[in-house]
């Protein structure tokens, strides 16, 4: 069985963003809002709950600053110490302020590629992956929400209607998808 | 408009008289005689605090057999006598230009939401207005103070003594002598009131431009602020980094470190932020700025947490250059700093990085109002530590403690402050009523 999606589709970030929440007002079911570019405060009006990715962010940081403790304690005291500028390098804690500009590169470098890494499998984005956007205009200048249909289609089309949508199409979506 | 709570008003009146009491017991306390010194030595060597005297019984004892004694022991307390006298004058010093710079810092971070047509700020350009207020009197016991220092009321500036230019004399320093075309006394006083009256110029006539904008139906006002304010950040950034080396890098003239100027502005402009917070979240409490909501203070704490990690940076730049090269003349900073005051020199780096750092790392701490303020009280003991190790190593070296003339001076200064600051907030409107960026500032949402 198929259940009915309505695709309301906008030309105005600010419009779509009173719609989202007339939308929402009126408690139909908002699938999903595909837009061309980031739409400040959508992700509230939507009532999407907080990203986490700050927290992973934080701990990839921590992962980065130790690693690079460890790396340096490694390289410069035990494998192969060397005499760098008068500054023999057999103790850690004597030559690390030496080490400070790569700990701060390390735990940037960690906390940047590997949170980027997290978002695309958060976001179920990898290389070659068939676009999901329904409507190839939403990745130029529209805007475009999918409404869940429910039991009255018609209905719910003719509301969003009032809210500023351009175009309006209802389509059926296999379950399965 | 905002009325100053008596309560207030009371207390930045105990804290002045308290703290005036403490400077001039400061004053009052000081040897006067290398005989006096001897005692307070001795007695110090009894309360723990025995780092100078140890060191002092360590000389006399490695010179008992060459029989110099005598004279060596003399010099060494003809030294000691100078860091006692220096030592209520530094004390005096560090708070002036603390509470100085909190007014100088807001007075740029003002300037530049105006120069970079910031949306977000206007609804706290009259807090920032009152906390500037304070520049004029700052600048006048500033400069009150260096001219004493130039009278050679107190030798915080070795190089103010003439024997030391002068090829003749057996004090004769070629290095002070071959500096003497910038660091001599009429040439310092004159540039020194030269940017002091620049900045309160600036000061001035923002200021009045924007009362005048209150009454005003258009926008002349703010074009001329937005210039004044431009013409104000290039003057201000070139000013600075010579007052850093007059007031500061100068006290140990043999020394020189070429970011020095961007240190001390790090510091100034961390300080100045973490006190726009404080005096917002204060007039919040209060009941006043209502169109102030929790975005505006989280934006202010991201400052703080941004220029924290900014000053870190810069600390960490000096420190790890010098550090590295290890040539001796360059080396005397930090060396003096981390022998004789390791404690503060180190603990600096938690209240001024390590604790902000975590504390506002998090984007819903930055909202919440007490978070911010217990970040801003460290950092604002921290950046103290930070002027208080700009000057007193050099003018009180292992002499030093914190004690009575600090306490003293930094409680004169913070009832000076708060009184001035909260009265001139009295003087006006708390909004600006014809800003063009007052509605989208009082909208402000992230």
């Amino acid at each position: 069985m198929a259940s009915k999606v309505i695709h309301a589709i906008y030309n105005d970030d600010d419009i779509l963003l009173n719609a989202v929440k007339k939308v929402r007002g009126e408690h139909y079911h908002i699938e999903e809002v595909y837009t061309p570019f980031p739409v400040h405060g959508l992700e509230k009006a939507m009532g999407l709950a907080n990203t986490r990715i700050a927290i992973t962010s934080f701990m990839y940081g921590v992962v980065g600053f130790c690693f690079s403790i460890w790396m340096m304690n490694y390289m410069m005291i035990q494998d192969w110490p060397q005499n760098i500028g008068g500054k023999p390098s057999f103790s850690y804690f004597e030559n690390m302020p030496a080490f400070v500009p790569i700990m701060f590169e390390l735990t940037v470098f960690f906390a940047a590629h590997l949170m980027v890494i997290t978002f695309y499998m958060r976001s179920r984005i990898w290389p070659f992956k068939k676009a999901e956007n329904p409507d190839p205009r939403t990745t130029d200048d529209h805007f475009l929400m999918e409404v869940d249909g429910g039991s009255n289609a018609n209905e719910v089309a003719q509301f969003l209607a009032k809210t500023g949508a351009v175009e309006i199409n209802i389509i059926d979506k296999d379950e399965d998808h | 408009m905002y009325t100053l709570p008596g309560k207030l008003k009371l207390l930045a009146i105990v804290f002045m008289v308290i703290g005036a009491i403490g400077i001039a017991s400061g004053f009052l306390n000081t040897p006067s005689n290398t005989e006096e010194v001897k005692e307070l030595l001795a007695s110090h060597s009894e309360d723990g605090h025995g780092n100078a005297t140890a060191v002092h019984e360590e000389t006399k004892e490695s010179h008992n057999q060459v029989g110099v004694e005598e004279s060596h022991e003399n010099e060494h307390l003809e030294h000691a006598l100078h860091a006692y006298q220096n030592r209520p004058w530094s004390a005096f010093y560090v708070a002036a230009f603390f509470f100085f710079m909190l007014s100088l810092g807001t007075l740029v971070f003002y300037a530049i939401q105006y120069a970079a047509q910031a949306g977000w700020s206007p609804v706290l350009f009259r807090v920032m207005e009152g906390i500037s207020a304070y520049l004029p009197i700052g600048s006048i016991i500033i400069f009150a103070f260096l001219v004493a220092s130039a009278m050679g009321l107190n030798h915080l500036f070795h190089w103010m003594d003439p024997d030391l230019v002068n090829p003749e004399s057996e004090h004769f320093d070629e290095i002070i002598f071959g500096k003497s075309g910038w660091l001599n006394t009429p040439f310092f006083l004159i540039r020194i009131a030269i940017y002091l009256g620049g900045w309160n110029l600036y000061r001035y006539f923002s200021r009045k431009k924007s009362i005048q904008g209150d009454s005003s139906d258009n926008l002349t006002w703010f074009k001329k602020n937005f210039k004044m304010s431009v013409g104000f950040l290039a003057f201000f950034i070139v000013t600075e980094t010579i007052m850093a080396w007059d007031w500061f890098m100068s006290l140990d003239p043999h020394w020189y470190s070429t970011l020095y100027g961007w240190y001390v502005f790090a510091t100034m402009i961390v300080s100045a932020i973490t006190v726009i917070a404080l005096v917002t979240i204060t007039l919040k409490a209060q009941g006043f700025l209502e169109f102030v909501n929790d975005s505006h203070i989280h934006d202010l704490a991201k400052y703080m947490f941004g220029f924290s990690i900014f000053w870190t940076y810069l600390w960490f730049a000096q420190f790890m250059l010098i550090w590295y090269a290890d040539i001796p003349e360059e080396a005397t900073y930090f060396v003096t700093r981390i022998d004789d005051y390791k404690l503060l020199f180190f603990g600096m780096l938690v209240t001024n990085f390590v604790f902000p750092f975590l504390v506002l790392m998090n984007s819903d701490f930055k909202r919440v109002n007490w978070f911010v303020v217990l970040a801003g009280i460290v950092i604002l003991i921290g950046h103290y530590i930070d002027v208080y190790l700009l000057v007193m190593p050099t003018t009180v070296g292992e002499y030093w403690y914190i004690g009575i003339p600090e306490l003293g001076a930094v409680l004169f200064f913070l009832g000076l402050f708060i009184f001035v600051i909260f009265n001139a907030l009295t003087k006006a409107p708390l909004l600006q009523k014809n800003n063009p960026f007052i509605k989208e500032s009082k909208h402000y949402h992230y």
